[in-house]
């Protein structure tokens, strides 16, 4: 069990998180105006990396909030967590293996 | 029974307190600081128990937790019996009652033993070879006979009685093991105040240091160093000293499990727990978790009284027991001529037969010789005499030419074998870790890391006491994010050995039984049979001959049979391969991986401010998602249908009422509380009236519906609303998911007020009158209070939010109140409805209401696809709003496609018969298999009010098709069903408004 770094409340251990899957997937702000096959796309398709995600996490059983974090698919490994809304300080691409 | 074999001064036990416990019903004393191992040998017993295979003698082999043979079934008491105890680990206390396993009628005499005659039957594989055919026997002889000889020990038939607890714990180092290497990586890692947990799993933390005899540290005995340095630990605040810990899982991102015993050994243990698991992060592990030492794979060398080496030196030095009066110390390596010392200076005859020959021995041969042992070089060793212990060694000097000359038997009641050492790899292996072979060590040694870890001392093959102290303490230093190191000045370790898999031997390699794997019953013939029919990896000959499965996972017996196998098949050792090492380290209890979870803590469950008047009143129960509902409450000789069949009468004749407390209940509270409903609901909520309740539908942003419930406005700003039981927490997270990740601007606040509110609902022509009495501050005149609005008033004094809501389709209310007020309200409610025959119902009755006014319940006519529409619901979505969650997938292709299944009702043209929910639904029951199957029946019930069964179904394109006889699956074929309107009861809905 690995301990995650919530940026409300500090390191907590994995079991208090859920995963809310890929980050950035951003809700199209009209869309009435989205074409079936984008609304399709943004409804299913999601990356599937081997390396370092972008994923939405939730404290679930402590704070409630939402966040953002990087995290290596391969090692388990969190790079780094980050507010909702807001961007990472590494680049996801860089421990992609 | 004396203790014959106790030295008469020395050891670690506290001869000031004898302890007595029994022995397969013979009284037995020791003392304090023993273990069973210590205690036993110190009153001659070496015979402990059968092997699992052939039913051999077995005895004490080790003093440590890789003890392979000894295992005895240890009570504490009722309820505090264990079986497959390793001798060497527990603790003696008073009143244990131990006794050995796997005989039958009695240790001395045993029917099984039988199967060692027969020994040439059991070879490898032999549960592969022999239980294969015919298949009839597979049943009935085969697996009764397997499960008859299947394990040692007996388990208990009583419930555990003890208390296991459970903790979680953060340091900055942890370091497993506290012999010399581990107690100075602790001593470097706490200098500067970093948090340090130190473990080891014996009761007292040393390792080789309890049984070290003229090894001095520093200048002092090692004993001294011992104590200074636990003292000086001890008085850090940012150690924890954990005795009495095993480490046995290392899981991902330095998580590491263990144990802790924490009153197996006292006889009162004043509330405390048996065990407590810990669960520790690290910010770094170092792991000294010391070596194994290897027996030596001769014939017969499973006697009891054969004994490992250092282990010999054990029970002599830290519990001041003689293993024996004439012992033979059988080698090819430096260690055991300590042992031997040892041995000797304690009074024992001492022999070593040592299979090097003169020239690769080391210091240890002078040293051995200067005091007075007697030392044969190029010796082997061909087998032992004995059968229940042994009575003499075999040996036979090894010519220069390989050959073996001729036997001479050395008279011994005791053997000390050693064949070399082995790392304790098994935690760094678990981590992850690669292990890299050494040949110069003959052994797995860990390679690279892959967490956040170093392993040192012996467990990477470092013997030499001065360099596992001073790389243990450059390893804690640094692993605490310093560099300090320490020279340690100490007197000369004796170490070096020569690899050897089987002792060489001039008897016929096919008769010879010797054991590589003692728990398991597997000898080194039988490893060479597997290889010779083709298994050539580790993990298949492992799997084959079932050597290093037992509980011991073969701590002893790895290396042994790696080598025959690398032998046999004339390979490089490593390129064998070894097996992978899998928590736990060592057996772990049942209870302590449970610790509290057990009895009503196992499976938690929620129950409503009411649930006790329901048990007084004889309701049955059903689960619903965590809670317990009442089912029905069936009056004495009322079978469940019988009582449904009134209570669903009653409600429609009279007044029922219902506890509706486990309906999922969410505040939305803010300034932008309206709009944010507007954007998670179908419905329009604008305009929505404070006072007035809506049904709302709320769907997933794929278009399927996730939930629906009543919402009422109880202010501007102010929504309650309701959830399905099972989907209250997937409902605000799902409004939260929204709130923070899509629209942070909007200034709502949400709660989970489930808990908050009881819920009583009145149901029936009566429900007005009922309780009419008991509110006050409200109108409940139908012009007043219409149906779907909602008044804030009060009711037996209590505040409540009176909803005018009805699942039944009769005039209802559903009155929230304050939890703690839930059962003397709906106690007033029964009291206040009993001239109108009130009738408590429970969600069977509630079902069958609302299924005959043809309501949905969420995942029971919806499974995920069912789209408003085709569940007959379109006309709740508001059409002026531009978006709302789901609304843009409603018009995808395959959502506004023909042919989607809708919901319809069936009546079976049998009256009587009542469709199995699920059974599926075709047109034409003759057509070829696969049948096209047009949908499935997804609520049935008998319905007493309708008079008759009815059936809710959804039908590709089931609205077409009013009138059509459809098919559906029974257990008995095929029944022919009409397909009609899903409202059953009161289709013009007035009874509602009443
Ligand atoms: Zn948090």
């Amino acid at each position: 069990m690995l301990l995650i770094d919530c940026p409300c409340c500090g390191l907590r251990p994995e079991t208090e998180f859920r995963c809310g899957g890929q980050a950035h997937v951003a809700r199209p702000a009209t869309p009435a105006d989205v074409t079936d096959k984008d609304w399709s796309e943004y409804l299913f398709v999601r990356e599937n990396p081997r390396g370092v995600h972008a994923e939405r996490w939730i404290h679930q059983h402590g704070c409630g909030r939402w966040f953002n974090a990087l995290r290596d698919t391969v090692s388990d490994r969190f790079v780094e967590t980050y507010p909702m809304g807001g961007d990472p300080k590494s680049t996801t691409t860089e421990t992609r293996l | 029974m004396a203790q014959h074999f106790r030295l008469p001064a020395g050891g670690r036990v506290d001869r000031s307190k004898p302890v007595s416990f029994t022995f397969n019903g013979s009284k037995i004393e020791g003392y304090r600081g023993d273990t069973l191992a210590s205690a036993l040998l110190a009153n001659g017993v070496h015979f402990v128990g059968r092997s699992f295979k052939y039913h051999r003698p077995r005895g004490i082999i080790s003093h440590g937790s890789d003890e392979p043979s000894a295992l005895l079934s240890v009570s504490r008491g009722p309820g505090r019996t264990d079986p497959n105890n390793r001798a060497s680990v527990v603790e003696l206390r008073e009143g244990l009652v131990t006794t050995s396993q796997n005989h039958w009628p009695s240790l001395n005499f045993d029917v099984g033993a039988v199967n060692d005659l027969f020994s040439p039957v059991f070879v490898a594989g032999f549960y592969y070879k022999t239980f294969m055919w015919p298949r009839s026997f597979w049943d009935k002889v085969y697996e009764p006979f397997i499960r008859a000889a299947a394990g040692l020990g007996v388990a208990p038939t009583e419930p555990d009685a003890d208390r296991y607890a459970n903790r979680h714990a953060h340091c900055d180092v942890l370091v497993v093991g506290m012999g010399p290497t581990g107690l100075a990586a602790a001593l470097a890692a706490s200098e500067t105040g970093k948090r340090v947990i130190a473990v080891d799993e014996q009761s007292e933390p040393g390792g080789s240091l309890l049984h070290a005899s003229d090894e001095t540290i520093d200048g002092k005995p090692a004993a001294d160093w011992l104590k200074e340095t636990l003292a000086q630990l001890d008085a850090r605040e940012n150690v924890i000293l954990l005795p009495r810990t095993t480490v046995f899982g290392y899981y991902n991102h330095n998580h590491v499990a263990m144990t802790e015993r924490v009153t197996d050994h006292v006889i009162d243990p004043k509330g405390a727990p048996r065990e407590r698991l810990w669960q520790v992060r690290a910010g770094h592990v170092v792991i000294a978790a010391g070596s194994l030492e290897r027996p030596l794979v001769f014939a017969d060398n499973d006697r009891p009284g054969v004994l490992l080496a250092e282990s010999v030196r054990a029970f002599v030095n830290r519990y001041g027991v003689l293993p024996g009066r004439k012992i033979v110390f059988a080698t090819s390596g430096a260690s055991a001529y300590q042992a031997a010392i040892d041995a000797k200076a304690a009074g024992a005859d001492v022999t070593v037969s040592d299979l090097r020959l003169e020239a690769g021995c080391g210091p240890e041969l002078a040293k051995a010789r200067a005091a007075g042992v007697e030392v044969l070089t190029a010796h082997t060793v061909i087998g032992t005499v004995g059968h229940k212990r042994v009575k003499g060694l075999i040996v036979a000097p090894v010519m220069g030419s390989g050959t073996i000359g001729p036997r001479r038997t050395l008279e011994c009641d005791c053997v000390g074998m050693s064949g070399g050492w082995t790392p304790t790899v098994h935690l760094f292996s678990q981590s992850r870790g690669k292990l890299a072979y050494d040949e110069a060590l003959d052994a797995f040694i860990p390679g690279t890391s892959a967490q956040a870890e170093t392993t040192v001392g012996a467990a990477r093959g470092d013997y030499n006491l001065a360099a596992c102290l001073a790389s243990g303490y450059a390893a804690g230093s640094k692993a605490a994010g310093g560099s300090a190191e320490w020279r340690f000045e100490t007197s000369a370790t004796l170490v070096g050995f020569q690899p050897v898999r089987v002792m060489p031997t001039d008897a016929n390699p096919a008769k010879v039984r010797a054991f590589i794997d003692f728990q398991n019953d597997v000898t080194a013939k039988d490893i060479k049979l597997a290889v010779r029919e083709g298994f050539q990896s580790i993990e298949h000959v492992k799997r084959y001959t079932t050597t290093g499965m037992a509980t011991d996972q073969g701590k002893t017996s790895n290396m042994n049979a790696l080598g025959v196998v690398a032998g046999q098949l004339d390979k490089p050792l490593p390129s064998v391969g070894t097996t992978t090492f899998r928590p736990p380290y060592t057996p772990t209890t049942f209870g302590a991986l449970v610790g509290p979870a057990r009895d009503a803590l196992f499976d938690p469950i929620r129950t409503t401010p009411i649930h006790d008047w329901a048990v007084e009143h004889g309701a049955k129960f059903e689960p619903v998602s965590l809670w317990r509902r009442a089912w029905y409450f069936p009056k004495p000789g009322e079978d469940m249908h019988a009582a449904v069949a009134r209570e669903c009468k009653a409600v429609r004749d009279g007044v029922g009422v219902f506890d509706g407390s486990t309906l999922g209940k969410i505040e939305v509270v803010g300034p932008d509380a309206a709009e944010f409903m507007n954007r998670m609901y179908v419905n329009p909520w604008l305009k929505l009236e404070p006072g007035r309740c809506r049904y709302g539908l709320m769907l997933k942003e794929d278009g399927y519906i996730l939930d629906d419930g009543v919402v009422a406005r109880v202010a501007p700003d102010r929504f309650h609303v309701t959830t399905t039981t099972g989907g209250a927490a997937r409902v605000l997270n799902h409004m939260e998911d929204y709130l923070q990740t899509e629209w942070p601007d909007l200034d709502v606040f949400l709660t989970s007020i489930t808990e908050e509110w009881a819920v009583i609902a009145v149901q029936g022509p009566k429900a007005r009158e009922t309780i009419e009495p008991l509110v006050s501050d409200i109108d409940l005149s139908p012009e007043a209070f219409p149906h779907m609005a909602m008044r804030e008033g009060r009711i037996c004094g209590a505040p409540t939010r009176l909803f005018r809501v009805s699942f039944t389709g009769e005039l209802g209310f559903e009155i929230n109140v304050p939890a703690d007020y839930g059962r003397a309200v709906w106690e007033a409610i029964y009291d206040s409805g009993k001239k109108f025959g009130i009738t408590p119902y429970g969600t069977e009755t509630m079902h069958v209401l609302r299924a005959e006014k043809g309501y949905i319940i969420v995942g029971q006519e919806t499974d995920g696809t069912v789209t408003p529409d085709d569940v007959g619901l379109a006309g709740m979505i508001a059409k002026a709003k531009v978006d709302f969650v789901g609304k843009r997938s409603l018009g995808r292709p395959d959502l506004v496609a023909s042919g989607r299944k809708q919901l319809v009702g069936l009546f079976a043209d049998d009256p009587s018969l009542v469709l199995e929910e699920g059974a599926q639904i075709v047109a034409d029951p003759n057509q070829p298999i696969p049948m096209k199957m047009l949908g499935h029946v997804t609520s049935s019930y008998d319905s007493p009010n309708v008079g008759r069964s009815i059936a809710l179904a959804v039908v590709a394109d089931g609205r077409a098709r009013m009138g059509q006889t459809l098919f559906v699956t029974t257990p008995g074929g095929f029944a022919r069903a009409s397909v009609v309107d899903p409202v059953f009861f009161d289709a013009k809905g007035e009874r509602i408004n009443a």
